[in-house]
């Protein structure tokens, strides 16, 4: 019955959050490419570089708006389905996310409304400072939120009181080491992804040979931002794994699906596991790479799934400390291996265009185009892992997942809400999806047409 | 002051100032199919809350952030507590902000017009729902000893609750007439006023009729006295007169009158509820309390020292955003930006 409502409450929050997630790193990205853009033009004075910024800036909105109603849907989950939880850490994590809707959602969302309606109102220098100031807004977003994230993963500053947790000191738990990785590697990623986007459509008219000078200009800065930010993701990703061997070790043996601890330790290339019977079905694994991984050396022991399984049954009591190893498993290879495979496709465009080459003949921007998707499958799987992998736990070590639901919703109410949620969001979907392919296809004419509209006749 | 108070008296603040700035965006969304009928003219009344209503609704975001963080139980049972009608709420957000940005970007008439339902039907159902809740607050809902909300859907819904749905309903929609007219240029900013006084009559006698319920259905006898005090008062005094100053023509003021009346009747609310936060129909013992539902002292100093530092500053972009906008809206295509 209980685990009816919780399962129900588990699959709301996933299928919201990755909705929500989807619409987020496109704004994190974009907002500053459309920041780049708008300088370039007040700075340069070139007309293009302003038809850049409204082109892309058109269909940055068309993003944002999806990014914010879904955003509101975030801010209340957590007291209709999680209320035990909300209860339990309430005195640390409402903290960030009060602070979040303070420094950063009016910064973005008022900002944003200026800079949208005030083209023909504002000097250019100060126009071009409020699309910088959404792009400030969103990353101090996402700062705060993944404090609060972060809490969750591998909770500093707090103690416990009354059977909960309660805040000790506020600097521990902004310089919880957890944020310092987790946020570049999530800020670059909604960057990567911003690039991705501009590449891909680029590419697209580049072939068809449409305008030819505005799309060289926007895949040659998307390129260079793409790549840049692609490398540090890799890069932290790395420091991110070597944190996560010492905080979360039950994730990362669950990522890669280590039964049992090895010094040096294998990586796993493919490994096919039967959870309930504990054992590997089909594995191939590279010697020490994941020593190496973890360390900076090929050696060093990474502790495994029952090893660890045996240290929390005496730590935390009896219990299933074993999170899905199948999903955590392939959520961490689909990450990396889109990640490397983003890497050499940013890197082979950004060799393109510096050796000043005619991208209208390049036959690989035909695949571009498709290369948007890449981000998306990146960061939904990345959250995948993080999620799914802390299992089962919510608060890791403090508060399971099944003690944090709602005890007065029902299964009845849960379900109503998620297929409501579903629904809405689908048609969302389609329609966004709708209006972003019209407006990548059409080009900047259309957003230009759309500015000099007389239609209908007026107030009768 | 306790700190517990002064974060009562905060989120009192933000959901006052949510309620005055999204009152008018939301009685704007109301409003739009029926005033305005040419693609023009639901341009440029759309666009009078263009540049606001998001800025307007992270007042409620930012409500509901500090609610979580100064009062956990609050949010907590609140929110758990009152699941459907909070539900309904955030489906109807949802597509209305989507509607603002979406529905001028195809011309395909059925796709504007169903943006436009979208704002309307996600305008009304918020405009509705926040009386429901704020009278079930001071009404008091089934809550047991551990802080659970132990009813379901229907127990929020009864001839008081109702009633306030229609006190916010009607008290957004003359809000949002009066911005109109404020916002629209002169041809139309005329019509918006006549229905704006036209629509102040229901407003008040629905207000009454709520007042004099209050006192059946509320301990608010006991709490505030036979002499209910300034802010009661103030709130009864500042909508009668608000019909007067639409007539004067004077709408700068009729808005400012206005919302002042949102402001003392929101205040009489929160008035009547504390030191409690959420009343329980069951056992007053039961009831959340600044103290019984709120973080610890650490938190709270935490965040009031946040918040004093970043209130001003927020409170000064918004405020010079209005500024930046402060012109009437024409049908001007420079006015008609999306
Ligand atoms: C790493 C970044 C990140 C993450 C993990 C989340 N968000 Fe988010 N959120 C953003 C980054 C962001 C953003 C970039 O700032 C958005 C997206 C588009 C936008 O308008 O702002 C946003 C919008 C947004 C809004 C609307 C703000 C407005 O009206 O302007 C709310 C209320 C939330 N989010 C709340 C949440 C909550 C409670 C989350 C946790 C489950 C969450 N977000 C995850
Ligand atoms: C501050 C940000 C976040 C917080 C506080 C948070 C918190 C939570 C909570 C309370 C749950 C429910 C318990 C559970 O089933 O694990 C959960 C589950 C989940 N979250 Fe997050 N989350 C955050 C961000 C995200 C983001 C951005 C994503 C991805 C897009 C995400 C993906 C998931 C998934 C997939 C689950 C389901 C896990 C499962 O069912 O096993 N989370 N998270
Ligand atoms: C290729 C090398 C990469 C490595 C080694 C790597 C490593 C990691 C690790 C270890 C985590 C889990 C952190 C935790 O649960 O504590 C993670 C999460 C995540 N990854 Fe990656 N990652 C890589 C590439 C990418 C790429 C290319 C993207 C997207 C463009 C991405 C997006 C994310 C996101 C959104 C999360 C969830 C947020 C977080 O926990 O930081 N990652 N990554």
């Amino acid at each position: 019955m209980n685990d009816l409502v919780v399962n129900l409450a588990r699959w709301q929050f996933a299928a919201t959050t990755i909705y929500h997630f989807f619409f987020v790193p496109l704004t994190l990205g974009l907002s500053v490419l459309v920041a780049i853009m708008e300088t370039l033009y007040v700075t340069s004075g070139n007309e293009v570089y302003k038809k850049m910024t409204k082109f892309w800036g058109k269909l940055f909105v068309i993003n944002f708006a999806m990014g914010v109603v879904t955003g509101i849907v975030q801010e209340f989950q957590f007291g209709m389905n999680w209320s035990e939880y909300s209860r339990f850490v309430g005195d640390i994590f409402g903290a960030p996310l009060a602070i979040e809707a303070l420094l950063a959602f009016f910064l973005e969302s008022i900002f944003l409304g200026v800079w949208l309606f005030g083209w023909d109102k504002l000097p250019k220098k100060i126009h071009a400072l409020s699309i910088w100031l959404v792009a400030l807004g969103s990353n101090i977003s996402a700062f705060w939120i993944l404090v609060a994230n972060s809490f969750m993963q591998s909770p500093t500053g707090f103690a416990e009181a009354n059977g909960r947790l309660v805040m000790t000191n506020f600097w521990d738990l902004l310089g919880n080491p957890n944020v310092w990785v987790q946020f570049p590697h999530t800020v670059l990623s909604g960057f990567t992804t911003g690039a991705f986007f501009v590449i891909g459509i680029s590419a697209y008219h580049l072939l068809k040979k449409n305008e030819s000078d505005f799309f060289g200009r926007s895949f040659r800065i998307a390129s260079l931002f793409g790549a840049l930010s692609i490398l540090l993701v890799i890069l932290v990703g790395h420091s991110q794994g070597q944190h996560m061997v010492k905080t979360q070790p039950m994730k990362m043996a669950a990522a890669e699906a280590l039964w049992d601890s090895e010094d040096p330790a294998s990586f796993s290339i493919i490994s096919i596991v039967d959870q309930k019977q504990q054992k590997d079905l089909f594995s191939i694994r590279i010697p020490g790479v994941l020593s190496l991984l973890s360390y900076n050396r090929f050696s060093g022991e990474v502790k495994g799934i029952n090893q660890i399984q045996a240290e929390y049954e005496d730590l935390y009591g009896p219990g299933n400390y074993v999170p899905p190893i199948t999903i955590s498993y392939w959520a961490f290879r689909v990450m990396v291996g889109v990640g490397f495979l983003m890497f050499f496709i940013a890197a082979f465009a950004l060799y393109h265009v510096m050796r000043q080459m005619d991208l209208s003949k390049m036959k690989f921007l035909k695949f571009m185009p498709f290369a948007i998707l890449l981000p998306y499958l990146a960061n939904s799987s990345g959250w995948i892992l993080t999620e799914v992998g802390r299992q089962p736990w919510v608060v890791y070590g403090y508060l399971r997942t099944a003690d944090a639901y709602s005890p007065n919703v029902t299964s009845g109410m849960v379900l109503t809400s998620l297929i409501g949620f579903v629904l809405v969001y689908a048609i969302l979907m389609g329609a966004d999806i709708y209006l972003l392919r019209k407006y990548a296809k059409a080009g900047p004419k259309l957003v230009e047409s759309n500015e000099n509209h007389d239609d209908d006749s007026y107030w009768n | 002051m306790a700190l517990n108070t002064i974060w009562f008296i905060l989120i009192a603040v933000l959901f006052i100032g949510y309620f005055i700035l999204e009152g008018f965006d939301l009685g704007v969304g109301i409003l739009l199919p029926f005033i305005a009928k040419t693609d023009t003219e639901r341009r440029m009344v759309i666009n009078t809350i263009g540049p606001h209503w998001d800025g307007n609704e992270v007042w409620l975001i930012t409500a509901g952030g500090a609610m979580f963080a100064a009062f956990p139980d609050w949010y907590a049972t609140l929110f758990s507590g009152f699941y459907i009608a909070l539900f309904l709420m955030l489906i109807a957000l949802i597509i209305r902000g989507v509607a603002f940005e979406f529905r001028s970007k195809d011309d395909n008439p059925v796709w504007r017009s169903f943006w436009d339902w979208a704002i309307f039907f996600g305008s009304l159902i918020p405009a509705i729902l926040w009386g429901v809740a704020f009278a079930n607050f001071i009404r008091g809902v089934p809550i047991n000893a551990d802080f659970r909300f132990v009813g379901n859907f229907w127990d929020l819904i009864s001839i008081y609750s109702v009633l306030g749905g229609l006190v916010t309903l009607s008290g957004f929609i003359v809000q949002g007439a009066i911005f109109l007219s404020l916002k629209l240029d002169n041809k139309f900013s005329e019509k918006t006023r006549v229905l704006g006084l036209k629509l102040w009559m229901p407003n008040v006698v629905i207000m009454l009729a709520f007042v004099v319920q209050t006192y059946f259905f509320t301990d608010i006898l006991q709490v505030l006295g036979v002499n209910p005090g300034v802010i009661p008062v103030g709130a009864i005094l500042t909508l009668l007169s608000v019909g007067w100053f639409i007539q004067q023509k004077r709408l700068g003021w009729a808005f400012i009158i206005n919302s002042l009346a949102i402001l003392f009747s929101a205040s009489t609310i929160f008035r009547i509820l504390y030191p409690r936060v959420l009343v329980s129909s069951l056992d007053p013992a039961n009831s959340l309390t600044i103290f019984n539902a709120s973080s610890g002292p650490y938190t709270l100093k935490v965040m009031t020292i946040i918040a004093i530092i970043f209130v001003p500053i927020v409170l000064a972009y918004q405020g010079w955003s209005y500024w930046v906008f402060r012109n009437r809206i024409t049908s001007h295509p420079k006015d008609l930006h999306y």
